[in-house]
């Protein structure tokens, strides 16, 4: 297994390599730079001696293949540079936003996971029955909603019904308290987009484990397993559900490596200080050397979320074994 | 449809009058002490560094934590009135035929580290400010390219030699963007011996000033915090305990934020429709202050296009915008309202109704105004002429304000289309000639300067961000004499000049509408007066909450611990 790992993770060099092309190329191929949004980006006035001296400070001028070579051997020396927006390092300014958005992925992963699994499990033991259409419904509303949208009626509907009950309209929190520096302010801000951004992603997962277990529950094992007279309780938790699982971890993986980097919407719609949000304000803003940092990061959380998922598979299926 | 400019006057005069009346009747009441701000801002912060950056994004949360020599009155912000900040008694005139500016420098006043301020700090921000060492960016140097020399005789007093009188010399120092820096820390020395210029980079980030709040954290992405500099220079200030400044780049959460409580201002401005909503949730609990905006927003035909280069359809495109009726509706959905020439309305340069309803375009009959503009359109050959106007990615007031010109040109017969690109490539297509036909030319200020100004509009070899990419030697005559003429009669009239060749004779630029500024802020803030910028006022030493005792006195706890 171990061999397997290595090999993985040495698969993750060529993977970040392209990675890291193609998103300079992308990156330069759009028109503008960071310099001018800067320092006149609200419509003010710009002195074009200082705009000149910004682009020279930060190797604008330089040719591309220079600045691609620079990039490279930045990065593979785990020097990820300054971001050209503020000047301060990338992974400074990574590292603040880094915990907050691991926060959200893991609140909102088990909302998830506490939503699908069992709607999902009743959907498909009680199929084409009015449990498993409501089930149904539910998931396709949450598939159908995207969550800043959710996010936003959240926001309209706690001042709406705080405002009629106590006369004072409420809202979350706008910025950041950590977990253990005061939890109640720091829940009272992180459960409403975590909610909002797991409900989406439940609903994709109880349509997963509704029809993967409906599958199995037609597995000859399955049959057997009823001829013997086993509880349909021990059936379904120990030898359906159980084998069921796999694509719902692949989902629930992927799931959580798109909530790392791609909670772009949400995090603003809720004000939160996360990845995403650092991903919108560094592409607006042409900042390339925080953005390309950004996609690395994203890609390598991907691969790693992969391999786990995939050792995964081996813990819940003894057949799978990996050499 | 028709708005006499007189009632367009009259309500901005209104708007002032009631933000002011608000003001006069909070400041007979006694402000009270203590509690926190919290300020939503909608932009992010570069750098600490005033002196390298022009966003409001750094001065609403970063300028409480210094002082310039001097500011705009804070609490008559509406006027063109400076007052001393760091120097002492009134604002200095110019002596030696206007060439020499002589300032007396406060005493006693502290920077936040406690060292004391003297003469020889003005000399060292404003030598960096204007005289920036090789590879230092300031970003205010052309705009001061009337010093020759600043110097400190004695250890408070500071002197400006000109080298020419400059009537925009005033307002430059007075730019909220001047931010006086300690000279020790200008000399700061890199403790690793690698940067040589390290003490004139040590305030991109780090702060240290003499302004009425000291630093407490910046949260990268998240906010600032300040608590009160109790050494302040301006006795009895600042009111407040501390002020928070919290990021939030989305404007439905800065409004909501207000609404919910999260929040108590945000400056910048919102549209209409927002300030409506807030009202009518919080009725009494929200006040609104409104104001023109020291914003231009316009337009220029691209003049490398044989189409733009003919002045009658120049001329066709500003008559065919009905200004007026626009001034009533479109305001009503967006962040413009005033319609005015090259100078703010309300400033003594700004340029009087009548003679205004004179330019094409500014006609009170827009029928008429039409039918010239078809008329110099069939003239020029260009009847059902097709172009594209290049805009900006951003609602306000961009793409409403795109839409509706699209509206107005069709009206003529013309045949427009709107391209709307995200900021940077927006800008870099403005940079590129070959990339538009029309650009929208939007132009935001702090001090209204309108003289200095002007150079917005002079040729393009000397305008960098001239849109209309157009040679016009007489505009930059005019405007260079503009600049050196100490006498104000004769200045006014060489700026009356100067604007009717650029919106009427030549039609270089079409000036559309004015921004409209509007704050709505929770009724409790007292003691804080909308400018015609939103890079204005942001010291906070004269805001003061008007709340319980005890609620001040949970907020400070909240934010700054007690």
């Amino acid at each position: 297994m171990y061999k397997y790992v290595i090999k993985r993770l040495l698969l993750l060099i060529p993977t970040l390599f392209g990675a890291a092309v193609l998103v300079f190329l992308l990156l330069r191929a759009v028109p503008g730079d960071v310099c001018q949004l800067r320092l006149g980006g609200g419509g003010e006035w710009i002195d074009p001696v200082a705009l000149e001296q910004c682009k020279i400070q930060l190797g604008l001028n330089d040719p591309l293949h220079l600045q691609l070579v620079d990039f490279l051997a930045s990065f593979f020396t785990f020097n990820f540079g300054e971001s050209m927006w503020t000047g301060r390092p990338v992974a400074f300014e990574i590292g603040l936003r880094f915990e907050l958005s691991l926060q959200i992925a893991i609140m909102a992963t088990l909302v998830s996971i506490i939503v699908a699994i069992p709607l999902g499990t009743i959907s498909a033991i009680k199929q084409n029955t009015w449990i498993d259409y409501l089930v149904r419904t539910i998931s396709i509303a949450g598939i159908a909603i995207p969550s800043f949208w959710l996010g936003i009626i959240i926001i309209l509907g706690l001042l709406i019904t705080t405002q009629a009950w106590t006369g004072t309209p409420w809202m979350p929190p706008i910025d950041y308290r950590p977990l253990w520096e005061d939890p109640g302010y720091n829940l009272s801000m992180l459960i409403w987009p975590a909610v909002a951004t797991g409900y989406r992603y439940s609903a994709v997962a109880t349509r997963m484990t509704r029809s993967a277990l409906l599958e199995v529950l037609r597995e000859d094992y399955v049959r057997t397993a009823r001829a013997k007279g086993l509880l349909e309780k021990m059936i379904i938790n120990r030898h359906a559900l159980r084998n069921s699982l796999l694509p719902v971890v692949t989902i629930i993986g992927i799931e959580f490596a798109f909530l790392m980097g791609g909670l772009v919407v949400t995090e603003q719609v809720f004000n939160l200080n996360g990845i995403g949000k650092l991903f919108v304000e560094s592409v607006t803003n042409q900042d390339y050397v925080m953005t390309q940092s950004l996609v690395m990061l994203v890609v390598t959380i991907f691969v790693l979320v992969n391999l786990v998922v995939d050792i995964l598979y081996a813990v819940l299926d003894p057949r799978i074994r990996y050499s | 449809m028709k708005t006499s400019f007189t009632r367009l006057a009259m309500t901005a005069g209104l708007g002032a009058a009631v933000a002011a009346g608000g003001i006069v009747a909070a400041s007979a009441e006694e402000p009270k002490q203590g509690g926190v701000l919290r300020i939503v801002v909608g932009s992010k912060i570069p750098s600490y560094d005033g002196h390298r950056e022009s966003t409001f994004g750094m001065i609403h949360p970063i300028r409480p934590f210094y002082s310039l020599l001097i500011r705009v009155n804070p609490d008559d912000p509406q006027s063109s009135n400076f007052i001393c900040d760091l120097c002492e008694g009134d604002v200095p005139t110019a002596t030696n035929d206007g060439k020499t500016y002589t300032f007396k420098i406060r005493q006693g006043a502290e920077f936040h580290d406690g060292t004391p301020l003297t003469a020889h700090d003005i000399v060292a921000t404003y030598n960096k400010i204007v005289f920036p060492p090789e590879g230092i960016l300031s970003n205010r140097v052309s705009r001061f390219a009337m010093v020759e020399k600043i110097s400190a005789p004695d250890d408070f007093t500071v002197q400006f030699d000109l080298k020419y009188a400059s009537p925009g010399f005033m307002p430059m120092v007075a730019t909220p963007f001047n931010f006086v820096y300690a000279k020790k820390d200008l000399e700061r020395v890199d403790p690793e011996g690698k940067d040589p210029q390290y003490g004139m980079k040590w305030h991109q980030n780090n702060i240290n000033g003499t302004g009425a709040f000291s630093f407490v954290e910046h949260q990268p992405g998240s906010h600032v915090l300040g608590k009160r500099h109790e050494k302040y220079h301006h006795e009895g200030k600042p009111y407040l305990d501390g002020f928070k400044a919290i990021s939030a780049p989305k404007m439905s959460v800065r409004i909501q934020a207000i609404r919910g409580g999260r929040a108590d201002i945000e400056f910048r401005g919102f549209p209409p429709k927002s300030r409506d909503d807030l009202v009518k949730a919080l009725g009494d609990d929200i006040t609104v202050q409104e104001s023109a905006w020291n914003c231009t927003f316009g337009y220029a035909g691209n003049q490398t296009k044989p189409l733009f280069q003919d002045k009658r359809v120049r001329q066709a495109m500003t008559l065919a915008l009905d200004r007026w009726g626009a001034s009533n509706y479109l305001s009503k959905i967006a962040i413009v309202k005033t319609v005015g020439g090259l100078a703010l309305p309300g400033h003594p340069l700004a340029t009087d109704e009548a003679t205004l309803k004179t330019y094409y375009g500014y006609w009170p009959d827009i029928e008429k105004s039409r039918e010239k503009a078809r008329e110099l359109l069939k003239e020029a050959g260009a009847e059902g002429a097709s172009f594209k106007i290049w805009n900006r990615a951003v609602d306000q007031p961009y793409k409403v304000v795109g839409t509706w010109m699209l509206d107005q040109w069709k009206q003529v017969g013309l045949n427009v289309e709107q391209v709307v690109v995200p900021t940077g490539p927006w800008y870099a297509g403005l940079r590129d000639p070959d990339a538009f036909d029309v650009a929208i030319w939007p132009s935001c200020q702090s001090v209204v300067n309108p003289i200095v100004d002007a150079g917005a509009w002079i040729s393009k070899e000397r305008a960098a961000d001239n849109r209309g990419y157009y040679t016009d030697p007489v505009l930059d005559e005019w405007y260079d004499q503009m600049n050196r003429e100490g006498d104000p009669a004769k200045q006014a009239e060489l700026y009356r000049k100067f604007e009717k060749r650029v919106l009427h004779d030549e039609a270089h630029f079409g000036q559309v509408l004015w921004w409209h500024k509007i704050n709505p802020h929770r009724s409790f803030v007292k003691g804080w007066k909308i400018a015609p910028s939103h890079y204005l006022n942001q010291s906070l030493d004269q805001v003061w909450l008007d709340v319980p005792d005890e609620e001040r006195k949970q907020r400070t706890m909240d934010e700054l611990g007690g």
